[in-house]
């Protein structure tokens, strides 16, 4: 007699394998996977969402601003059940939920469409905003920018507004992977300290790390993790 | 008479009052008016300062936690500096909200051309689902608040102008008004050019329908109209000229018809002044108005 198995707990093992659904390949270069920790941390013990809670007013929002090459966040959602696994090999097809860029009507736990760049840090802003003024002052919100996203204007205007407005539900996660034509060492978290905010830089890679800066107490101000990861061209 | 803008915060304050779904977002323009409302809403009046991406963004964001955004700036920073997140942060995301704008197409020439927007409603017709109120009134445009307002999770766009007619009509937030009826074509007023138009058309057999919304275009009342007035049809536009034109085409698609669309020049004039000089350099003044509309309806030009 054999039994079947149905999978229901996947871990930071399997996205390879989930994201090689994607791309019909497990070995996947830097910049596909830059984002990948951060999503895994947040999603495995920060977040607190679930696929029942989708639609819960008390959820925690992630809102995925850097939309570019979102295979590791169709990964990490299908891993933690969001987007059931079958949907990933159609990645980027006529027929598929899942696009090269991801939108929120057709990926369910996606919170934002995104993909132009510089518009998911005001949209949270605007979001940390509505909670507050519901009253609802548990969740947190997040959202993930690429370092090189930071260069649009729009950034600078929320970063700007939520120091001084002191929105400490708002948290960002800037994935660094040097790929700012114009950047200058330790300058991401200067620029947003200098807005007031709460910023620490951290290892990427490393879990524990990012477990510990993402959990870190900030009141009064919105923080920042700085999540540095190898180099675009490595 | 008071302008449709001194009606805004008034009128949007009170509805802070009545629906906690509610909230305002001002880029500092405007935040005068609100000052009571921010006391006793400190959380649903917001201002963001001089930052008009992120006046979008944010309203965007409210509308994503289920609230009713009310977002306002000048018509030039609300709809083309941000254009990308009336698009994205709104129209990608499936989310609505209400943007009122003022100042319209030059009601401040003294301004100049940085404060002048006559392409406003062109660019919103890029985009797919707006409705578009322009009241001619300041009576209309606390109705047509209201209505923005109080219409579910829609994308809205109010343009408030301190151009104005003389009275107010009873307008319904949907619907052309039919002012006057005649046989030898159609012209369709659009909010604060009924007066003038009522004037450059006296004794001409012509209907006139007036229009506060614009978007989406009354089609069924335009082709009503044109049973009994025949398929010339003139649109006269307090904004760019043409910009309803390709509407109208569409509501008379299946019939030979023609339009004229009359309304503010693309050029840019480089001049300053007073509004009813750039009234009359758009040709929106009365006297050319009744030329170009006796013009085009030449052959069935008839005395009353």
């Amino acid at each position: 007699m054999t039994t079947t198995t149905v999978k229901s707990g996947y871990g930071y093992a399997d996205l390879p394998g989930l994201m090689g659904l994607m791309s019909g390949d497990e070995k996947h270069g830097p910049a596909a996977t830059s984002t990948l920790d951060a999503l895994w941390v947040l999603y495995d013990r920060v977040l607190r969402v679930t696929p029942e809670r989708a639609d819960d007013p008390e959820r925690d929002r992630f809102l995925l601003s850097k939309g570019h090459g979102p295979m590791a966040y169709y990964a990490v959602l299908a891993a933690k059940g969001f987007v059931p696994v079958d949907w990933l090999p159609g990645f980027g097809s006529y027929e598929s939920p899942l696009g090269h860029h991801p939108d929120r009507v057709l990926v369910p736990g996606a919170e934002i469409g995104s993909g132009s760049l510089g518009h998911g840090l005001p949209i949270a802003v605007g979001t940390a905003l509505g909670l507050r003024a519901q009253g609802l002052n548990d969740p947190r919100v997040w959202v993930l920018v690429g370092d090189a996203e930071l260069d649009e204007g729009s950034n600078h205007e929320a970063i700007a507004y939520a120091g001084p407005a002191g929105l400490d539900q708002l948290h960002t996660v800037v994935i660094d992977n040097s790929s700012a034509s114009y950047a200058l060492p330790g300058g991401i978290a200067a620029r947003f300290e200098a807005a007031g905010w709460s910023a620490e830089t951290v290892d990427g890679r490393d879990h524990d790390a990012l477990y510990a800066a993402f959990t870190a107490p900030h009141p009064g101000r919105p923080r920042v993790v700085v999540a540095r990861v190898e180099p675009k061209t490595a | 008479m008071d302008t449709m803008r001194d009606r805004f915060a008034p009128v949007v304050s009170r509805l802070l009052d009545e629906d906690p779904r509610v909230a305002v977002v001002l880029a500092e323009i405007g935040l005068a008016g609100f000052e009571e409302a921010r006391h006793r809403h400190p959380d649903r009046v917001i201002n963001v300062g001089i930052r008009e991406q992120l006046l979008v963004g944010a309203g965007a964001g409210l509308a994503l936690t289920g609230l009713r955004p009310v977002v306002h700036t000048f018509a030039s920073f609300l709809v083309e500096r941000p254009f990308e997140q009336v698009k994205l942060d709104l129209g990608h995301q499936d989310v609505g909200a209400v943007l009122v704008s003022a100042s319209a197409s030059f009601d401040w020439p003294s301004g100049g051309y940085t404060h002048m927007a006559p392409g406003d409603i062109a660019l919103l017709d890029t985009l797919d689902g707006w409705t578009v109120h322009v009241p001619g009134h300041p009576d209309e445009a606390e109705t047509l608040l209201r209505h923005a307002v109080a219409a579910g999770d829609d994308k809205v766009y109010v343009r408030l102008s301190v151009q104005s007619n003389a009275e107010a009509l009873a307008v319904d937030g949907a619907r052309f008004h039919t002012v006057r009826e005649g046989r030898a074509g159609v012209v369709v007023a659009v909010g604060p050019m009924l007066d003038t138009v009522l004037a450059a058309t006296e004794g001409l057999d012509v209907t006139v329908l007036y229009g506060t919304t614009v978007r989406p275009f009354d089609s069924a009342t335009l082709r009503r109209a044109t049973e009994a007035a025949g398929t010339d049809v003139v649109l006269v536009e307090p904004y760019l000229a043409g910009t309803s034109t390709a509407a109208a085409n569409d509501a008379l698609a299946d019939l030979p018809h023609r339009v004229l669309g009359l309304g503010v020049g693309r050029r840019e004039l480089r001049r300053y002044g007073q509004i009813e000089e750039h009234v009359a350099a758009h040709g929106l003044d009365a006297g050319s108005l009744r030329e170009r509309i006796g013009g085009f309806l030449r052959a069935t030009r008839v005395s009353a």
